[in-house]
């Protein structure tokens, strides 16, 4: 079955097309065009190098973030209409566990860390178990400093992956040598790991519902945010 | 788990398929000459500017096959205008059931389309890039062209689906919370806008004097209601620059004087009846619009006018611009409510007009959401 995976929730956009056999072709760009430009030419580039059209095409995968919020919602509506359009079933996998699948042969805990701006980070923490990873803790957006509490007190070396650790390097480093930094090239999700992800699931059928489907923004919007405080304020 | 979706037309080869396998020529085969479009050509049009999630088919331009809105007024109300982060998530999950409910209710397939238009701007951005992203893979799927479309033109053209009898030129008085535009309209794509608002646009002096009256969200259609129940020459509120030459409007000195108006009255300890007051208002919104329209149609010579947008629906002004229109023998056309709101059916038929002149936006194009009309 041939998938096409799509991820666009960092400012590195990827594209990839594979099958249990493998990525058979995949697009990325971290500078210069935005996802909304990038993302359909890059997806038509891969299909026509790889001597394929939508056609062929058995499911779609899409990231669901937590990441950039105009790029997550760019990302799953393009996954939403490909995969209507071509009747075929979409799955949604976490951004963060992308990351963290990257780099599933370590020993240590792995923690994926990924730029959430306002000064804070979106960060899971995982183990690596037999043919992949396994999730230990919720998605999290928080600072930097509370992360690293975290990270001081957990009983295991860790390796940190992702833009997020690399931005906040030094909050991290004065952790000490319990803690690893992980390399540029694990830095974002990659459309890959998606496709590579996404797989098993279409092949147990575990699909998500189109309609249902929606980026994880973990965060209520501000203005949200804003009229409960006002809302509780009044009702105490 | 989600369920499993209904078969794709076409055998799904589950093997891995090779270069030796090829679907189809390299480069994208053009489905038809665009010239050829004929009165059978079925458009879907996707709107997302804003707070209406809208998806419409349109067959030949002007026959409205569906058009599903579903709009988001209920999750804006509690903050008293529109939120555009909330919007943006809104639409990422309305939009391919209302796609769906578009086709299921115009009995056509995907497959059936022959071109997608989607508005590019003016509008939110967030809002603007889900309508866009979606349009362009559907297009892509069905290899059939693609089409940005601007908002402005978009509802001109919901003239035409209100009205077959309705042609170019005219003067059209394009009126919405965002804007307030007087266009002498030539023929498809030839816009001269004559005049604007210097200040607020029309619908929002609607929006912020309803506020201040303390009335539901949204504003407008409340003081319309209020209107029926008050006497328009209550309370004499300037008519600004309505003796100035030129087309251009102002609101920002009504808004004030209805403000002031209300807040003496209060000091005074008089009571203050709310229905004249919003009567009044709307009245001398009234006077200022057909006044200028008015003197659009002497500057152009023209013959016919176009009422449209969201403030198309007040009540008032429709009533107000058609007795001026039948005064001077003039035509006049204004769609139906539901078409003055932000809907699909009047980007699908605006995106048949441009695919007809061969306008089609490729695969990355980017929405726009200052895109001017001109
Ligand atoms: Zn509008």
């Amino acid at each position: 079955m041939l998938v096409l995976g799509i991820e666009t929730s960092t400012p590195q956009t990827s594209v990839a097309i594979g099958s249990e056999q493998g990525v058979v072709a995949s697009a990325l760009v971290s500078r210069g065009a935005s996802y909304n430009e990038f993302l359909l030419p890059a997806i038509r580039f891969c299909l026509d190098e790889a001597g394929l059209g939508f056609r062929n095409l058995g499911g779609v995968a899409v990231s669901l973030g937590p990441g950039l919020y105009s790029g997550m919602r760019v990302g799953v509506a393009t996954g939403k209409a490909l995969a209507q359009s071509l009747s075929v079933p979409i799955v949604g996998m976490a951004s963060l566990d992308l990351l963290a699948y990257e780099v599933r042969y370590s020993p240590k805990t792995i923690c994926a860390v990924l730029d959430a701006r306002r000064s804070e980070v979106f960060n899971a923490f995982y183990r690596s178990s037999p043919g992949g990873i396994q999730r230990m803790t919720e998605y999290r957006v928080e600072r930097p400093e509370q992360l690293a509490t975290t990270l001081g007190a957990w009983p295991r070396e860790v390796l940190l992956v992702g833009a997020g650790a690399l931005l906040y390097r030094d909050v991290f480093e004065d952790l000490g040598a319990g803690v690893e930094i992980g390399t540029m090239g694990h830095s974002f999700p990659d459309a890959r790991a998606l496709v590579e992800l996404a797989l098993p699931r279409m092949f147990r059928e575990d699909f998500d519902s189109l309609d249902d489907l929606k980026p994880l923004y973990l965060r209520q919007s501000a203005r949200r945010i804003q009229w409960e405080r006002i809302r509780g304020s009044r009702s105490a | 788990m989600g369920r499993l979706p209904t078969r794709p037309p076409w055998p799904v080869d589950l093997e891995g398929v090779g270069p030796s396998q090829q679907s189809g020529p390299r480069t994208a085969v053009r489905p038809q000459p665009l010239q050829e479009w004929d009165q059978e050509t079925l458009v879907l049009g996707i709107e997302t500017s804003c707070d209406e999630t809208s998806a419409s088919v349109v067959k030949g331009g002007r026959e409205i096959l569906s058009n599903v809105i579903a709009s988001q007024t209920d999750l804006h109300r509690a903050y008293g205008g529109i939120v555009p982060e909330i919007a943006s998530r809104a639409h990422v999950e309305v939009l391919t059931p209302v796609i769906r409910e578009a086709l299921l209710q115009a009995d056509a397939t995907f497959w059936d389309l022959d071109g997608v238009a989607a508005t590019l701007g003016p509008g939110l951005i967030g809002s603007l890039l889900v309508g866009v992203a979606e349009a362009k893979s559907i297009a892509a799927v069905l290899d059939i062209p693609f089409v940005g479309v601007n908002h402005l033109e978009a509802h001109i053209y919901s003239s035409f689906l209100g009205d077959p009898g309705a042609a170019w030129p005219a003067v059209v008085l394009l009126i919405s919370g965002g804007h307030t535009l007087l266009i002498h309209a030539r023929g498809d794509g030839d816009y001269e806008v004559l005049g604007g608002t210097v200040d607020d646009a029309a619908g929002e002096a609607f929006d912020k004097v309803a506020r201040f009256l303390g009335l539901d969200y949204p504003g407008g259609p409340e003081i319309d209601r209020l209107s029926l129940l008050g006497d328009g020459d209550a309370i004499a509120f300037p008519r600004s620059m309505i003796d100035e030459p030129g087309f251009d409007v102002s609101y920002s000195g009504l808004k004030t004087s209805v403000i002031n108006y209300v807040r003496r009255a209060e000091a005074r300890g008089e009571e203050v009846s709310v229905p004249d007051v919003a009567a009044s208002f709307q009245q001398a919104v009234v006077d200022i619009q057909v006044h200028k329209t008015m003197a659009a149609v002497d500057h152009t010579d023209g013959e016919r006018v176009f009422l449209c947008g969201g403030v198309a629906a007040n009540s008032g002004l429709r009533r107000g611009l058609e007795q001026a229109c039948e005064r001077r023998g003039l035509s006049f056309y204004v769609p139906s409510m539901e078409l003055c709101t932000d809907n699909g059916a009047m980007v699908a038929a605006c995106g048949t007009a441009l695919l007809r002149r061969g306008r089609y936006s490729a695969l990355d194009t980017a929405p726009d959401p200052n895109l001017p009309l001109v």
